[in-house]
């Protein structure tokens, strides 16, 4: 198992780095979910689908990240606190080179 | 009044399920719902995406899911409010309930079971600050009447199929249709976005892209509106009316009121058991629930609606006996006086 460290502030403000598996086919929504960052029913609502936008969040590293598909772009112009460094976090595959990741949650709609 | 066995709130998959798990019971359903078709987020979000995880259908489109399931509770003939959002309950002497959805139209049970999922789809509302002094004072969220639009300068903000749709739409009727996103690009069906093109060039539709509306103004009605372009300077454009279509997010809404316990945006139930919620005689199923170990699937939701049925029967019919009986052995007994039951083996001695 492999675990990449990852650095998500929370919509509190607070700063949580933690490990997140690149094994597991997990997203960034569901690295959220599963430490709890946000509560339950306030992000990853449709599921993974990029068809809300409730777990946007702020890439704030240089990180090269896969461009944004499709759906996620479309959401993405649609979506509220759209800055230009918004991301949605069910769309970014957790994969070895994202080590060090920075990201912040955007506010909840 | 409508009367009815069990009062579903949520026409999604779990709520549809629950029907034919009634109905084996000769249990009678009514089901409520916001959204104006049955199927709930699988109707309404995804209906052409694929479900790999449906037992015994290695992949299932989900609006094809919603079908199914609409004809296998056929011969129980379900009736449904819908467009309509559970508002209020009231409990009566006698134990029953009332629910009264939003036309003031009340719905009597003796049972309640809560299939709400997410919640109720409403409309995203934009973050303009003084976007609620104008609702229903030329902002609307949805479109219940075209007509209202004759001959009126209207902006829709949006860019995917309903703004696009609307666009077309009112183009024939309304004096004046801007329609603003914040993109170039569109996200809608090919045709629609060419009709577009197509009326923008007639001088029918104006298309301010990429921009966004940031402010409203009137002084008891609306009229205009401010937009903002992507190199930040503003605009403003005369307005009767303004229609932001930006999809819809399911908010728990009037159910979180209920006095139900609710934890982590869902109703708390017991999983021994029944999925009886804190007052006796409602029930949570699917997506709206939660217990320890709780997964949101659709197939949990079946498993679910199951056991809460046996629960309301025993709730509606305390003196009677029962115990389950297989589909296979016993039929389906419509109440519609269809039957549906397994051929029986054919005995005959072999010369």
């Amino acid at each position: 198992m492999t675990d990449v460290t990852i650095t998500i502030t929370d919509r509190e403000g607070v700063s949580h780095t933690i490990p997140a598996p690149t094994d597991m086919n997990m997203n960034l929504m569901e690295i959220v979910r599963s430490y709890e960052l946000a509560p339950e029913g306030t992000i990853g609502i449709c599921g993974g689908m990029a068809m809300c936008a409730s777990c946007q969040c702020y890439i704030e590293s240089n990180h090269q990240l896969p461009e944004k598909g499709d759906e996620e772009e479309a959401m993405l112009s649609e979506a509220f606190f759209v800055q230009e460094n918004s991301r949605l976090g069910c769309q970014i595959h957790i994969t070895p080179h994202l080590d060090g990741l920075k990201v912040t949650l955007a506010p909840e709609e | 009044m409508i009367k009815t066995d069990i009062l579903i709130i949520g026409a999604g998959p779990t709520g549809l399920f629950a029907v034919f798990e009634a109905g084996l019971l000769k249990l009678k359903c009514h089901l409520i719902d916001a959204l104006p078709q049955p199927g709930g987020q699988l109707a309404e979000l995804y209906p052409k995406k694929p479900i790999y995880d449906i037992p015994g259908f290695p992949e299932i489109l989900a609006g094809d899911l919603v079908k199914n399931l609409m004809k296998q509770i056929e011969p129980f003939q379900p009736e449904f409010t819908l467009g309509e959002r559970a508002e209020t309950i009231e409990k009566q002497e006698d134990g029953s309930f009332i629910v009264t959805s939003t036309s003031g139209l009340k719905h009597q049970a003796p049972v309640v079971a809560i299939a709400g999922g997410l919640g109720s789809f409403e409309p995203r509302k934009p973050l303009i600050p003084n976007i609620q002094q104008f609702e229903d004072k030329g902002v609307a969220y949805f479109i219940r009447n075209p007509e209202v639009y004759r001959d009126k300068k209207v902006v829709i903000a949006g860019g995917g199929d309903s703004a696009l749709d609307w666009s077309i739409f009112l183009s024939d009727i309304a004096a004046e249709v801007t329609l603003v996103h914040r993109r170039n690009e569109f996200r809608g069906a090919l045709d629609s976005v060419e009709k577009v093109q197509e009326l923008k060039k007639l001088g029918k539709i104006t298309l301010i892209t990429p921009a966004e509306v940031v402010g409203l103004s009137g002084i008891n009605q609306l009229e205009a509106v401010i937009l903002q372009k992507a190199d930040a300077s503003e605009e403003c454009i005369e307005a009767d009316a303004f229609i932001p279509l930006f999809g819809l997010s399911p908010k728990l809404g009037p159910i979180a009121d209920w006095g139900l316990e609710i934890e982590k945006n869902a109703i708390k139930v017991d999983n021994t058991l029944d999925y009886q919620t804190n007052i006796p005689g409602i029930y949570a199923i699917g997506d709206v629930n939660t217990y320890p170990g709780k997964l949101k699937l659709i197939l949990c939701g079946f498993h679910e609606a199951t056991l809460m049925c046996q629960s309301a029967y025993q709730r509606i019919h305390p003196d009677k006996r029962y115990v389950m009986k297989y589909t296979t052995v016993g039929g389906v007994h419509g109440f519609d006086g269809s039957i549906k039951e397994a051929p029986k083996a054919v005995v005959k001695s072999i010369d």
